[in-house]
Parts: structure tokens; C-alpha cells; sequence
């Protein structure tokens, strides 16, 4: 072990786990390892290699950038516009209002109409957004948790308008509410009626959009929020077995529910580390694939796979010389691009400032066009499989990860967790550590703590919320409001308190309001009457 | 000599804006800065929020916004402040707050802006040197 003993005089460096990184890698760190057993070749289990045999070679990984906003027009100009583009699938961002239940006429709504994302208040804005887009040419996929069956049942509808039939419909859904009440806040009802949801709308897909991923399970937000790359794995596979037992109890084999399953995990960040945040997601799938077989009794190979999009994220870009966020944003890609991610959106260079112009859009929709096509990287499948280093890492990533899992069961769960706000304080003390560090230049950020200049800020064309977006609302919903038969709609309504009263799947209850033109808020504020609203622990 | 007044602090969430990490963030700086933090949480109305800081008697009113609605709320806050004649509360805004909006904010009457990038001892720093104690 000469190397190691040499490694006193050099900068000692630590993995995100805690433990001391060497200067390199060889043989003796991996140990009788066994190709077939860690590895195996792509597309076989434990699919640690990649979840498809050819993967990039057959189809490149899906380029999405997130857009929507302001109103339902803007957003489908915005659509055409990446179309046209080069994109290949279609992502809605919806409004702050739209995402937790209100109309954009109710109270503490007003504010935050059409900034966020597009403004959804009844089934004629869906059609909007949507118009002259064939929905079975194009994937979509929805950043949508609490009203998310709402939205799933506006766009069956939307496809059924167009001749579609909803079978052919692909996509994916976020539906994954308990990261919300973690990270970002999009909660309506308290965490076990919103899981009785969240089964329902897996259920529904499974049944009538089988191509449709009902569920992104997605890591992104937690670590925004100050989990380590690692722990952002772990807890959204912990919220995954959360919403499976639910699917399970219903009656379900696990089988045909866990297909159905996708995450979206983060790739970059504050705490980016190019190996580790690989590392962790080879590691991740071959965790989910042994999960899946030996704790679920998992057979079919699509329940084995673990397959998830990535984001690259925000929270590593700067505001201090904003252009540098483009090299950050290539290498968060291209460690996406080796993790073997099936769709990568990745951050935009002015993002910290406000909604990404369009100049800044089509920059990063570049950059991973210059990855596919220009560098060669997407040709050879998983091609840091077999380095001692990151094969070394895999392991201890694997390890902790299942040793994370563990310890939130031993708590009492994820849920128990969430309601008591524990997880929500451990994550904001280490995002606080974090912040600390940075201030104090423990962690280098160039241009924030080193390598600074003076007259940085640069003039960014900055998109602006058009003002005159909250008045266009207002008047259609004025007007959608008008020209419906208010008995119609309140019978559709109490049709849809009743099923909900009896714990039904409510997903076949909303198309009926929505067709009524009832309301996004109106659909909420009945649900609630059953359901309950949720208390947020505000001790910190 | 008069012992120094612990400095106390509201920061809160108004509006729809779900993200409260960087707002939890400095909550724990200013606490180890020695003041007293309360936190409101998420989906507060401006009327809310100044009644907890007339009850509570707070010395700044720190909001955390990142979702765009900075104009419009602040708008909203000044106006309740002076109607409440909560006149000497120090009024902060923090978060994603593109460069051309610190100027409206502060001819709004917020006094101090902290866009994300901001440090938190610049935070601390700007409340200990402007903060006005009640006499």
C-alpha cells in the first residue's frame, strides 16, 4: 500500500460520504469483484451499466427544456418555438396558483399569476396551450404534484378532442407530493390523503395510459434544499416505497405498478462532485434493481429498471459572472450524459436572475446538442465502467444509500419525518452548513469566493413576465364562467365529493366537472371539503 | 452603560412561493448573530404578516420571495406598514430579484434588497447598522 502512505504530504480530499479520497485507484480497492454479479452488461441486471443494451446508440437521451408561462398563448408560441428548435419532448411549467389549487381570481392568488409558469385555471387553457400540437407526436411532461390528476384528466380530455385515443399518450407526470412538503412547498392536503391520490393516478395510468409515466419521483428539489447528492437518491427511492405500498395494498402486483415508476434526479449543484454524482446513480440502479427483486418480488425486467431523467441543477449557478454558468451547465450534462440519464433538462445561465430568456434556453438546449453530436461521448455506453475509482465509489454510493433507507425506516418512516418537519430542519441545517462553508471559502465557488472581479454584473437580456398577463385571465375565466350551466357543473362536483367521501379512485370523477367547465380551484376547494388542508410545522 | 436590545426579527413568506431554505438559511445566520428570529411560514398574507409584527414587535420585517412577485407584494407590505404605523420597522426583501428591481423595490420603501447571491453578513451587518430600537 505504497501509494497511501505517500498521500500524507498531498491535499487531503474527503467524498461527499465522509471518506478520504486517494490519489488513485487500482485493483487492490476492488477486491474479488465480479463482472457479472456489480455489472453485468448493459440492459441486464443489476443494470448498474445502464437500463437499455444500446442505450445513446439507439436513441439519444430526450433534450427538454422546462418552459411555460404566463398565459396559455405565450406558452404554446413558446412550444411551437422549441419545436422548431430541434426539441424533442415538451415540458410545462405551471403557476404557483395553478400547482396548489387557486383560480387566478381567488385571494392570495393574485400575485403570482402566469410567473412561475403557465396560468391553468379550467380545461379551455389546456386546450390552448396544446392547440396545433398533435398530442401522440410528442412526449409531454408535467412539473405537476398536488393537482396533478386534475391536469392528467385535462390532457385526456385535451387528446380525446384532438382524435387521439389517450392509450397512445406519452409523457411523463411528476405526482410525487411528498418532496413538496420537503422542498418546495405545493401542498393542499395533509401527506395521507395526497398519497390515496398519488395511487390513484398511478392506478389510472396503469390501466388506461399505460405509456405514460404516471410518477417522476424526483430527487431535484431535496437537494436544493440541502441534501447531499447521495441523500438525494436515498430519500426519493424512501418517498418511492412510500407510494407503492399504497399502489400494492389496492391490490396491484408489483409488476405492473413498478414499470410505471420513473425519477428525476439531480445532476450539479453546490456540492457537484463530477464522479460522486455519477457514481451514485450507477449505484442507484443497480440499488433499485435489488430493491425491486428481492424485497418485492419484482420478475418482469421493466420492474427492475431504474430509469429517471436528470436536471441540471440551478442551485450550483452564480449570479457573480453568470456566462461561467454555461461551462458549469456543459459539465453537470456531461456527467448526466454519462450516468446514463433518459432525458436531461439542464439549467440556464441567467436562471439565478430570473425565468431563462430565450437566448438562454436555446444555449443550454445547445450545449447538449454539442454533447450528442460534436464530442463523441454518447457513443459508447457507460464508458467509465470498470475504472477502479468509480467502480470503488459504486459500491460505498450503493452502501450508504441502502444504509440511508434504513435509518428513515428506523425513524418511523418518511411520512412520520415529514409531519414532524424533521427532515425539513436536518436538510435546512446542512444547506446552512453548506452556506457557511462557502462564506468562509471552505468550498471554493469561482467568482463568488475566488477569483472575482469588479465590474461584473453584465446586462442580461432578462425575460419579463408580460404585466398584462393576470387582466387576459381574468377575462377568460370571466367569460368561461359565463357560459356554463352552474347546476351542470355543481352536480359534477358533488358527484366528485361523493366518490372521494367513499375513497374511490377519483380520477374517472374529474372528467365530467372539467367538461363542465368547472375550475381548477373550485375541483381543489370541493376535495378539500373531504380531505382536509395541511398544517405546516413552522419550527425551525 | 444601557445593555444592547436584542434585535428581533420576522422573516416571512408572502404569497404562493414554496422555497424557504434560504430563508431557513438565515434564520439559523441571524440566531448565531445573537437575535431573535421568528419565522411565519409558507402562504402568508401581507395583512398577516403585519399583524405577527405589531404582536410579536418586531424590529425588521424580512421577506423572502423567489417567485417573481417582489413588486407587487412590497407594494402591498409598505402600504399595510403605514397604515398600521408600524413606521420604524426595517423592511428587507430577499431572494430571486433580478438587479433592475432593487431600484423599485427601495422607491417602494423597502430598505434594504438581498438578491440570492447576496452574503448573509452582509444581511447581519445591514440590520445591525440600521435596525431603530422602539425609544
Amino acid at each position: 500500500m505504497a501509494k497511501k502512505a505517500s498521500e500524507t504530504e498531498v491535499r487531503p480530499v474527503v467524498s461527499i460520504l465522509g471518506t478520504p479520497v486517494q490519489c488513485f485507484y487500482g485493483p487492490e480497492d476492488l477486491p474479488d469483484f465480479d463482472y457479472k454479479e456489480k455489472l453485468n452488461d448493459p440492459g441486464e441486471y443489476p443494470f448498474t451499466r445502464g437500463v437499455y443494451p444500446t442505450m445513446y446508440r439507439s436513441a439519444l437521451w430526450t433534450m427538454r427544456q422546462y418552459s411555460g408561462q404566463s398565459t396559455p398563448d405565450s406558452t404554446n408560441e413558446r412550444f411551437k418555438y422549441l419545436l422548431k428548435n430541434g426539441q424533442t419532448g415538451l415540458s410545462l411549467a405551471f403557476d404557483l396558483p395553478t400547482q396548489i389549487g387557486l383560480d387566478s381570481d381567488m385571494p392570495l392568488a393574485e400575485d403570482d399569476v402566469g410567473k412561475l409558469g403557465v396560468a391553468v385555471d379550467s380545461l379551455e387553457d389546456f386546450e390552448r396551450i396544446f392547440d396545433g400540437i398533435s398530442l401522440d407526436q410528442i412526449s409531454t411532461s408535467f412539473t405537476i404534484n398536488a393537482t396533478a390528476p386534475i391536469i392528467l384528466a385535462m390532457y385526456v380530455l385535451v387528446a380525446q378532442k384532438q382524435g387521439v385515443e389517450p392509450k397512445k399518450l406519452r409523457g411523463t407526470i411528476q405526482n410525487d407530493i411528498l418532496k413538496e412538503y420537503i422542498a418546495r412547498g405545493t401542498w393542499i392536503f395533509p401527506p395521507e390523503p395526497s398519497i390515496k391520490l398519488v395511487g390513484d393516478l398511478v392506478e389510472y395510468c396503469n390501466k388506461e395510459i399505460p405509456r405514460f409515466n404516471a410518477i417522476s419521483v424526483s430527487g431535484t428539489h431535496i437537494l436544493e434544499y440541502g441534501a447531499n447528492t447521495m441523500q438525494s437518491v436515498a430519500l426519493a427511492i424512501s418517498i418511492a416505497e412510500v407510494y407503492i405500498g399504497e399502489v400494492l395494498k389496492r391490490g396491484s402486483h408489483i409488476d405492473q405498478i413498478a414499470p410505471l415508476f420513473s425519477f428525476h434526479l439531480p445532476i450539479g449543484g453546490r456540492d457537484f462532485n463530477f464522479f460522486e454524482d455519477i457514481a451514485r446513480l450507477r449505484a442507484a440502479r443497480r440499488y433499485w434493481a435489488r430493491l425491486m427483486k428481492e424485497k418485492y418480488g419484482a420478475q418482469d425486467k421493466r420492474s427492475l429498471q431504474f430509469r429517471f431523467s436528470t436536471g441540471g441543477m440551478g442551485g450550483g449557478l452564480t449570479a457573480e459572472q453568470p456566462l461561467n454558468n454555461i461551462a458549469r451547465a456543459t459539465i453537470y450534462a456531461m456527467a448526466a450524459v454519462f450516468s446514463g440519464t433518459r432525458s436531461l433538462n439542464l439549467a440556464c445561465y441567467d436562471e439565478v436572475y430570473a425565468i431563462p430568456s430565450d437566448l438562454a434556453i436555446r444555449t443550454s438546449l445547445r450545449v447538449q446538442q454539442i454533447l450528442a453530436f460534436e464530442t463523441g461521448v454518447a457513443d459508447v455506453v457507460d464508458p467509465l465502467g470498470g475504472s477502479y475509482y468509480v467502480e470503488k465509489l459504486t459500491d460505498e454510493m450503493e452502501a450508504k444509500i441502502g444504509e440511508t433507507v434504513a435509518d428513515i425506516e428506523k425513524d418511523g418512516g418518511i411520512v412520520k419525518m415529514i409531519e414532524s418537519g424533521a427532515i425539513q430542519r436536518e436538510l435546512a441545517r446542512q444547506s446552512y452548513a453548506l452556506q457557511k462553508k462557502i462564506s468562509s471559502g471552505g468550498k471554493v465557488l469561482v467568482g463568488v469566493n475566488k477569483f472575482k472581479v469588479k465590474e461584473e454584473e453584465r446586462d442580461l437580456e432578462i425575460y419579463k413576465t408580460d404585466p398584462e398577463t393576470i387582466n387576459r385571465q381574468l377575462q377568460r375565466l370571466k367569460a368561461v364562467k359565463a357560459s356554463r350551466d352552474q347546476g351542470k357543473v355543481e352536480g359534477a362536483l358533488k358527484e366528485l365529493e361523493a366518490a372521494a367521501g367513499r375513497g374511490d379512485n377519483i380520477i374517472p370523477y374529474l372528467f365530467e366537472p372539467l367538461t363542465e367547465k368547472a375550475t381548477v380551484g373550485e375541483i381543489i376547494d370541493t376535495l378539500k371539503k373531504v380531505y382536509g388542508t395541511f398544517k405546516e410545522p413552522t419550527t425551525i | 452603560m444601557e445593555t444592547k436590545k436584542t434585535i428581533r426579527v420576522l422573516i416571512a413568506k408572502i404569497g404562493l412561493d414554496g422555497h424557504d431554505v434560504g430563508a431557513k438559511v438565515l434564520i439559523f445566520w441571524l440566531r448565531d448573530q445573537g437575535m431573535e428570529v421568528i419565522y411565519t411560514g409558507l402562504r402568508q398574507s401581507v395583512e398577516q404578516v403585519v399583524e405577527v409584527a405589531l404582536q410579536e414587535a418586531v424590529d425588521v420585517i424580512g421577506v423572502s420571495i423567489l417567485s417573481g412577485s417582489h413588486v407587487s407584494i412590497s407594494r402591498k407590505l409598505m402600504k399595510r406598514i403605514r397604515e398600521r404605523e408600524l413606521g420604524d420597522v426595517l423592511v428587507l426583501f430577499g431572494g430571486t430579484i433580478p438587479k433592475d428591481d432593487i431600484a423599485v423595490l427601495k422607491g417602494i420603501g423597502v430598505q434594504g434588497v438581498f438578491p440570492s447571491h447576496a452574503k448573509l453578513e452582509e444581511i447581519s451587518a445591514f440590520i445591525q447598522q440600521n435596525v431603530k430600537h422602539g425609544e
